[in-house]
């Protein structure tokens, strides 16, 4: 009995010191981190923002069960610690605005956030009124980012966020859709109207994007957000079955799903990828594709080449 | 919606299986014990049903009136509103069923279950037995927790497949009661299909033997008042 009481107090002692050194590097350790995380500038502004991001679409509707909120919490935390700031959601991702919500107040609103949420009613004059419920249950002063997500009721909402954003309340404003859909209607919005993001469906696989939203983003001066890199998950369970190519060290990735994110997060037009999670390996894993070297206009064809083939 | 054909079942589903077995525990642990009071009412469905009598499908309608309201209200309304925006509006659906079964089983004595006298009451009896009996199995036996049981009356799926047990084998065919669980049944069987689970077929095969058997018992019923 003595002597497991022994080991515990030397394994207490071995874990409160280790914690504590922990405590102590990791700022250090999480700034070193952040330093190298690739950073793209946001066109209309020149902010740079990392070019991995954090969507919320399922991984974060979790309801009321508190054991998923505080996984969720230590996700958010991994991210920020990993130098990410951009995260996602949208009012029909369930309850995902309010675990979001739940994760900053836990992490004391980790300063780096960049809130990016939507607008998501069929009626334009309730659009300030959910705006203003999504603000709360995220916490936040203000949002970053909002978006008329898929485009629902988009001419009444797209008013309400210019209005927004000229008064100060509000400093991006974007449009959403995904899987390719209405990309007449994304093109025609990018060309008339004063948007700073167009949120899209882009990855190795669903290419479609690249003939005529990314140039035309690009020259528009517009960023882009990609939905659905790993087409929640499917790609990869495709593919991941499949040893990882030797060109894979080449650009510094260790696991499909960092091909996945380098190949889109290396499109010139592309500002920022937002896969979504639930796991802290994961997300370290996904914020590791923003580091290191990116594939050239050769290796991303390789890799298209190689993928197709799978 | 625009381009909806473009769309899938897995485009709707907000929650991923975990979050949604998960959702059943925590609630299994919150309305325990009314799990014992549930299979209580069950039993008392099943013995009225046998024995028959003056009050059985008046007492029938209020039980499992008072099972749809208990689901709308703690599981619909109070859980699964929680990561799906739609329950309100499937708690609404569960609340006018409950009212229906009030009306057309107490009020106005029109239900009456009766025992294996035709291929219908043996259909029914069968359904309601599984529903009761054998659902609560059903997780197990794919591996998934007994916490995360679903139980009648308590749980949506067999207190509806369970419903339809008793519709089935009732002596008429009530449209207007078979048209809530048929559309909850499509709805439960929609969003397993969309996780992939197993046995996202049950409630739909359920709910398409009650469909065809109220066919089969309202066509037997015509050409019985049809003239020769």
């Amino acid at each position: 009995m003595e002597q497991i009481s022994a080991l515990s107090r030397r394994r207490l002692l071995r874990a409160v010191v280790a914690t504590g050194v922990a405590a102590l590097f990791r700022p250090l350790l999480a700034s070193s981190e952040q330093a190298r995380v690739l950073s793209k500038p946001i066109p209309s502004a020149g902010e740079g923002l990392p070019a991995v991001g954090l969507g919320s679409w399922i991984t974060f509707n979790v309801g009321n069960d508190r054991i998923a909120r505080d996984a969720c919490a230590q996700v958010m935390r991994a991210f920020f610690d990993s130098g990410g700031r951009l995260i996602d959601s949208s009012p029909m991702y369930g309850s995902s605005q309010e675990v979001i919500g739940y994760g900053l107040a836990k992490l004391n609103g980790p300063p780096s956030l960049f809130s990016a949420d939507k607008v998501w009613i069929s009626s334009g004059a309730r659009g300030p009124d959910q705006i203003e419920a999504s603000r709360r249950l995220w916490g936040v002063p203000r949002f970053d980012l909002l978006q008329v997500h898929n485009l629902l009721s988009w001419e009444q909402h797209l008013r309400t966020l210019l209005d927004m954003k000229d008064a100060g309340r509000l400093r991006y404003v974007g449009i959403t859709t995904s899987e390719g859909r209405r990309h007449g209607d994304v093109e025609r919005i990018i060309r008339a109207q004063r948007i700073d993001f167009v949120q899209v469906t882009y990855n190795i696989l669903d290419r479609q994007v690249e003939e005529r939203i990314l140039p035309l983003a690009r020259d528009r001066g517009i960023g882009v957000i990609v939905n659905r890199p790993f087409r929640e998950g499917e790609l990869l369970r495709k593919i991941g079955r499949y040893p990882l190519p030797g060109w894979a060290a080449e650009i510094g990735c260790t696991s499909w799903a960092q091909i996945i994110l380098k190949f889109i997060v290396s499109h010139p037009g592309v500002t920022c990828a937002i896969p979504a999670t639930t796991r802290v390996d994961h997300v370290r894993e996904n914020m590791a594709a923003a580091t290191g070297p990116l594939p050239d206009a050769a290796m991303r064809a390789r890799m298209i080449a190689h993928v197709e083939k799978l | 919606m625009s381009e909806w054909w473009t769309y899938s079942l897995s485009d709707f589903l907000l929650f991923s299986p975990r979050t949604y077995y998960r959702l059943f525990e925590l609630y299994n642990l919150a309305v325990w014990p009314w799990h014992v009071l549930a299979i209580v009412l069950g039993l008392a469905v099943l013995v009225l049903w046998l024995r028959m009598g003056a009050w059985q499908g008046r007492t029938v309608a209020v039980i499992l009136a008072a099972c749809w309201l208990f689901v709308a209200w703690a599981y619909l309304l109070a859980r699964y509103d929680t990561i799906n925006w739609a329950a309100s509006y499937f708690a609404a659906g569960f609340a006018v069923e409950a009212l229906l079964l009030v009306w057309t089983g107490l009020i106005r004595n029109r239900l009456s279950p009766r025992p294996g006298r035709d291929v219908a009451g043996a259909a029914g009896l069968c359904i309601f037995v599984f529903a009761l009996f054998a659902w609560p199995l059903v997780g197990r036996l794919l591996g998934r927790p007994w916490l995360q049981a679903e139980i009648f009356g308590i749980a949506p799926d067999p207190t509806v497949v369970a419903t339809l047990g008793v519709l089935i084998a009732a002596d008429r065919t009530h449209c207007e009661l078979l048209v809530v669980p048929l559309l909850w049944c499509a709805i439960s069987g929609a969003t397993l299909w969309a996780m992939q689970s197993p046995d996202a077929l049950l409630a739909p095969a359920a709910a398409l033997l009650a469909l065809v058997l109220a066919c089969w018992k309202t066509l037997s019923r015509l050409r019985q008042v049809s003239p020769a």
